[in-house]
């Protein structure tokens, strides 16, 4: 089985790219890296399916036909990238709207979470659940010999 | 005895409605559960005395050979008789405990006797892993009674710490079992009493089981979640903390001491805990000042004794093991319901405020002192039975060993320590009964609501039968016999009598009593000692309460280190991974065997470079229209090579695509910044360009590596054969998508029409979708100064009128007049003929929805209304409709779902008709894709330019001329 490697060429370009552009901030340059990323992927089932043929229809003309499973494959692919292209902008859109940008922002969870981690605190649910002595309606066990 | 153990479990969900209905008067009802179970004990009697014993095994899980086994011996018996018995009378003592508007009455009374099933279950269990299952259902049960009022953060706290603790425990014990189970070749307890496995492994096993059996029953350095979970309510202290759940682990080691006493570890661990424990749970109990606690700390102290007595292993210890055993359930359970009465009458559990209670309330006083009077081991209460048979098993021990192996030494400190812990026990039982119903000097007497009979009726009868039971210790010893059978006779014969004659037993009884008695008289002293070495700063208390600090602060410096947040960084590690891992096994794989040429054709190369520059110059792009041409060159470039290697299907759905994201873009960058956010170049920018880099070099590197990798024949190779016998078409992709993996395509139009909700609920966001506005009820707000076409009048598009004239383009109005109908027959006839040709649903898809794309960009949003007046989702809908009809109409006709048939009909004039039923499918998918594109104009098109109008209309108060878009 041979392959191009002008196909491999092209696909390794398209996901490099993508991947560099999905790692940035700004949403559509992370759709944009998605869409082209997918491009490429797509091409590495034409790639794994062997070498270029005719088209697969019976009957259209002489010589092998190309593997038709990775066609069908990609095909709903294609598609699903339409709607994930549309649904992923209506989200820029609607992050514009709200922040007028389309950064994506960090978690805030999370940043809190790091925040407790760095002054060395322990968590908010922690403290809701311990015994401790700064306890507002815990009434410490009385004993004898120790202050109450 | 399944029936028993289930029927806890319907009662425990009927509670809360019985609860509802009944009120407080629920609990007679409910008890009358565990007192059927306890009738049915007491009708065993002869069975367990004649040493006979209960199997009643169910199926389960066959596989795993696990049956629900029960079995009732002498042991089990005992212990079913505490915890059925003790059961239904706090059950029924609840009655008056409980108010009728006590909060979560109605969940306690669940728990509680579900409770009491788990425990039942756990005693009757002779298969090791659903005595297992049981144990755990009581931790769950326990943490959820000990939590009983959630507002209260201190029940919370020790809710959690009980759970942490036994459960800790329980999943030590699970290892035990799983190991001892794999030893023996069977979890059946009974077998393996029988035949006890021997080794190392059990040695390990074995610990492991005391592990969870010293967590359940609070020995030290487990003990402190006990008094914590006197945060419980009365009831359940009385019923968990003193009769039932804490005998669990005593339970546990009673009933494997047969077989494994001479385990080595079993002794030490057990011996030197327990007499700890003891000790300490004593010393602790004399120095509370509230009563509960103070019982609490004594029943620390008591299992600790219990444990020691039951792990010696000699059949004298084991006989006045199980009698103490029964001893200790029935009067530490009635100080309990005896404290809880005070607490309810009184209003307080201090000693401190307690005065003159025994004068005012004689019957609840004289009920204690029966009780107390057995704890303290006097005669002729059974605690001073069992107490004695304690003694006399212990002097056995320490003179010759009594085959246990134990040595003088170590013999003789057991007993000491069990004396000292006695005396500990007289002590702390004088400081009860005087801290509760003493009339103090200096301190008020405490005011005492009357106590109704029914209230104290429970506490009195097991007070009763703490006196009847010491007179009953000819036919006790018989009862408790098959059990202490089991191990190898003693020196002396074990029996539980009043008067064994004078001895060291009986001097050892007089001397705990005198030291006792000495420690309470001189209490002052013993309180500066208490204060002198009060251990405030250091206790396992702490120790636990530290380690759940360092935990949770572990969970935060773990948390904060991996969960960063960031989208970029968590998609840097798993592309990082792909690059170590897999391509590291890439290095060693690149020189095997591949097969690679330059081109297939030298025109793949063109494009191939003309990609790779589009690629690089999208990245490099700073402008947002520039990045999303660009990347349009890529699509198309994808599109060329589809098509350069025989996949016209996929260059025709590439292109169309391409077009209509375009299109989608535009509509939406319009209202985007221009350019990208300008940001100064940092060193993760690096970074990014290394990842990507590596990423692209490793798939590159997999792609060659694959080629030589293939070595069957593809699985479509008989594609081309069967798309025309069974699929009735031609053309192979299109047969594969609506037939040979039409279950893909079924769930792909579902992720379609789940796309474009989500698209108009984000753009819509009050509601789902924009109401259908036709030219007819466009109202210019300037009237305009031409007039309206008259009828009859044709204009090349309708919409365009609504469109500010300086937005209108009359060539483009003129052109979408021309070419729109011819699209939309071109897609019907891609539709029908993608069977046997290049085509199919989703290109003729994409081709209408092209069509409606041009005539919105001609006329606007009133034009594609116009062009469409059907709702997007009901389109949709009944694309969906239509693919799943189609798929499952078949069924009607006998085939399977989504099976095509080929239908031939001959009709005059139009010649011979080749109909496949798939067809049916492909419309469907085709309704679903216009449907999404209809949905994208409208949200993203029509939507947005009513945002926009919105603005403009908010900024400019008074427009000037009928500016409408």
């Amino acid at each position: 089985m041979s392959t191009s490697l002008s196909l491999i060429l092209a696909a390794a370009a398209m996901i490099g790219c993508g991947v560099y552009l999905i790692l940035e901030r700004s949403l559509t340059r992370v759709l944009v890296g998605l869409v082209m990323l997918g491009n490429g992927v797509n091409l590495l089932f034409l790639i794994s399916s062997g070498p270029a043929g005719r088209a697969p229809i019976v009957g259209g003309g002489d010589g092998a036909m190309s593997d038709p499973l990775p066609q069908a494959l990609v095909l709903t692919a294609i598609v699903i990238s339409l709607a994930t292209t549309a649904f992923i902008l209506a989200m820029a859109y609607r992050s514009w709207q709200l922040t007028g940008g389309d950064n994506v922002q960090d978690d805030v969870e999370d940043a809190a979470i790091r925040r407790l981690a760095l002054t060395d605190q322990a968590s908010d649910s922690f403290d809701l659940s311990r015994q401790g002595d700064a306890d507002d309606d815990l009434d410490v066990p009385e004993e004898e010999g120790r202050p109450a | 005895m399944l029936v028993l153990v289930v029927s806890h479990f319907v009662g425990a969900a009927l509670a809360p409605s019985l609860v509802r209905a009944l009120g407080r008067r629920a609990f007679l009802v409910l008890a009358l559960v565990p007192a059927c179970a306890f009738g049915w004990a007491v009708a065993q009697t002869s069975t367990v005395a004649d040493g006979g014993v209960e199997y009643a095994v169910t199926g389960w899980v066959p596989a795993l050979n696990l049956d629900l086994a029960f079995a009732l011996g002498s042991l089990q018996w005992v212990m079913m008789l505490i915890v059925t018995g003790i059961g239904a009378l706090v059950l029924f003592y609840c009655t008056w405990y409980f108010s009728d508007d006590e909060p979560g009455l109605t969940a306690f009374a669940g728990h509680f006797v579900a409770f009491a099933g788990a425990m039942l279950g756990l005693v009757l269990a002779d298969d090791l892993l659903v005595l297992y299952v049981f144990w755990e259902l009581t931790t769950v049960f326990s943490y959820l009674l000990i939590g009983h009022d959630p507002t209260k953060r201190a029940s919370r706290a020790a809710g959690m710490q009980a759970l942490i603790v036994t459960t800790f425990g329980g999943l030590a014990m699970l290892v035990g079992i799983l190991l001892i189970g794999l030893e023996a070749g069977t979890f059946r307890i009974s077998e393996i009493l029988a035949d006890p496995p021997v080794g190392t492994t059990v040695t390990v096993a074995v610990v492991l089981l005391l592990l969870g059996a010293i967590s359940k029953s609070a020995l030290f350095p487990f003990h402190f979640w006990l008094p914590g979970a006197m945060a419980a309510p009365t009831p359940v202290s009385a019923y968990l903390h003193a009769a039932a759940m804490v005998k669990a682990g005593v339970y546990l080691v009673a009933l494997l001491a047969p077989a494994f006493a001479d385990v080595p570890g079993w002794h030490g661990i057990l011996l030197s805990l327990g007499l700890i424990t003891m000790l300490l749970g004593g010393w602790r109990s004399l120095r509370q000042l509230d009563i509960k606690l103070l019982l609490a700390y004594g029943t620390v102290s008591q299992l600790g004794f219990l444990l020691v007595i039951v792990g010696v292993g000699t059949r004298s210890a084991a006989l006045a093991g199980v009698a103490m055993l029964g001893a200790h359930a029935l009067f530490k359970s009635v100080l309990f319901l005896v404290v809880g009465i005070v607490d309810r009458q009184t209003g307080t559990r201090d000693l401190r405020r307690l005065s003159g209670v025994g004068r005012s309330a004689p019957a609840l006083a004289a009920v204690a002192l029966l009780a107390g009077a057995s704890m303290a081991a006097l005669p002729p209460f059974t605690g001073f039975v069992a107490k004695e048979s304690v003694y006399a098993a212990l002097i056995g021990v320490a003179r010759d060993g009594d085959g246990t192996g134990i040595g003088p030494v170590a013999g003789w400190t057991l007993l000491i320590g069990v004396v000292l812990g006695s005396a500990l026990t007289v002590a702390y039982t004088a400081r009860f009964l005087w801290g509760t119903f003493a009339t103090k000097a200096g301190v008020p007497p405490t005011e005492v609501r009357p106590i109704r009979t029914e209230f104290l009726a429970a506490p009195a009868l097991l007070a009763t039968l703490s006196v009847v039971l010491g007179f009953l210790g000819g036919p006790e010893s018989r009862m408790i016999a098959p059990y202490a059978d089991q191990f190898p006779p003693s020196e002396h014969h074990a029996q539980l009598a009043l008067w064994h004659g004078p001895g060291l037993a009986l001097g050892l009884s007089v001397v705990s009593l005198a030291l006792g008695l000495l420690l309470f008289w001189r209490r002052e002293l013993v309180a500066l000692v208490q204060a002198a070495l009060s251990p405030s700063s250091w206790s396992t208390e702490h120790a636990y309460l530290s380690l759940m600090r360092r935990v949770d602060r572990t969970a935060v410096e773990v948390t904060g280190l991996t969960q960063r947040g960031s989208v970029a960084i968590y998609l840097s590690v798993i592309l990082s991974v792909l690059v170590l891992l897999p391509g590291a096994a890439l290095v060693d794989a690149i020189g095997g065997p591949h097969d690679v040429v330059l081109w297939d054709s030298p025109g793949q190369l063109v494009v191939a470079v003309v990609i790779v520059v589009a690629a690089v110059l999208t990245v490099r792009s700073r402008r947002r229209l520039k990045a999303v041409l660009l990347l349009g060159v890529t699509g198309y470039g994808s599109a060329t090579l589809f098509l350069l290697h025989g996949a016209p299907d996929l260059a025709l759905t590439q292109v169309l695509v391409e077009t209509v994201s375009l299109v989608v873009f535009v509509l939406v960058m319009r209202r985007l910044p221009e350019y990208f956010t300008d940001r100064p170049l940092t060193r993760s920018r690096y970074w990014r360009i290394a990842i990507g880099a590596l990423v692209a070099a490793a798939v590159a590197g997999f792609m060659i590596v694959s080629t030589g990798a293939r070595t069957e024949t593809p699985v479509s190779a008989a594609f081309p054969r069967e798309a025309v016998a069974f699929g009735g078409g031609r053309n192979i992709v299109n047969v594969t998508l609506v037939d040979i993996r039409a279950w893909d395509t079924m769930g792909e139009i579902a992720v379609l029409v789940a796309a474009a909700t989500g698209v108009a609920s984000l753009v819509f966001i009050g509601s789902r979708t924009a109401i259908i506005k036709r030219v007819a009820d466009f109202t210019p707000k300037v009237p305009s100064d031409r007039p309206a076409s008259a009828p009859g009048r044709p204009v090349w598009l309708p919409g365009g009128r609504t469109l500010a004239p300086e937005r209108r383009s009359i060539i483009f109005e003129v052109i979408t007049r021309l070419v729109f109908h011819t699209i939309v027959v071109f897609s019907i006839y891609l539709l029908f003929s993608g069977h046997n040709n290049p085509g199919g649903g989703f290109a003729a898809g994409l081709v209408t929805g092209l069509a409606l794309v041009v005539r919105y960009l001609a006329g606007g949003r009133y034009e594609l209304d116009e062009a469409a007046p059907v709702d997007a989702g009901a389109l949709m809908g009944l694309g969906l409709f239509v693919a799943t009809g189609s798929g499952l109409a078949p069924l009607a006709f006998g085939g399977t779902v989504l099976q095509s048939a080929v239908v031939d009909l001959h009709l005059p004039l139009l010649g011979d008709l080749h109909l496949v039923t798939s067809v049916f499918f492909d419309v469907g998918v085709y309704l679903v894709v216009v449907g999404l594109l209809l949905d994208l104009l409208r949200s993203l098109g029509a939507g947005i330019d009513r945002h926009i109008r919105d603005e403009e209309s908010e900024s400019e108060p008074a427009p000037d001329s009928g500016v409408p878009a």
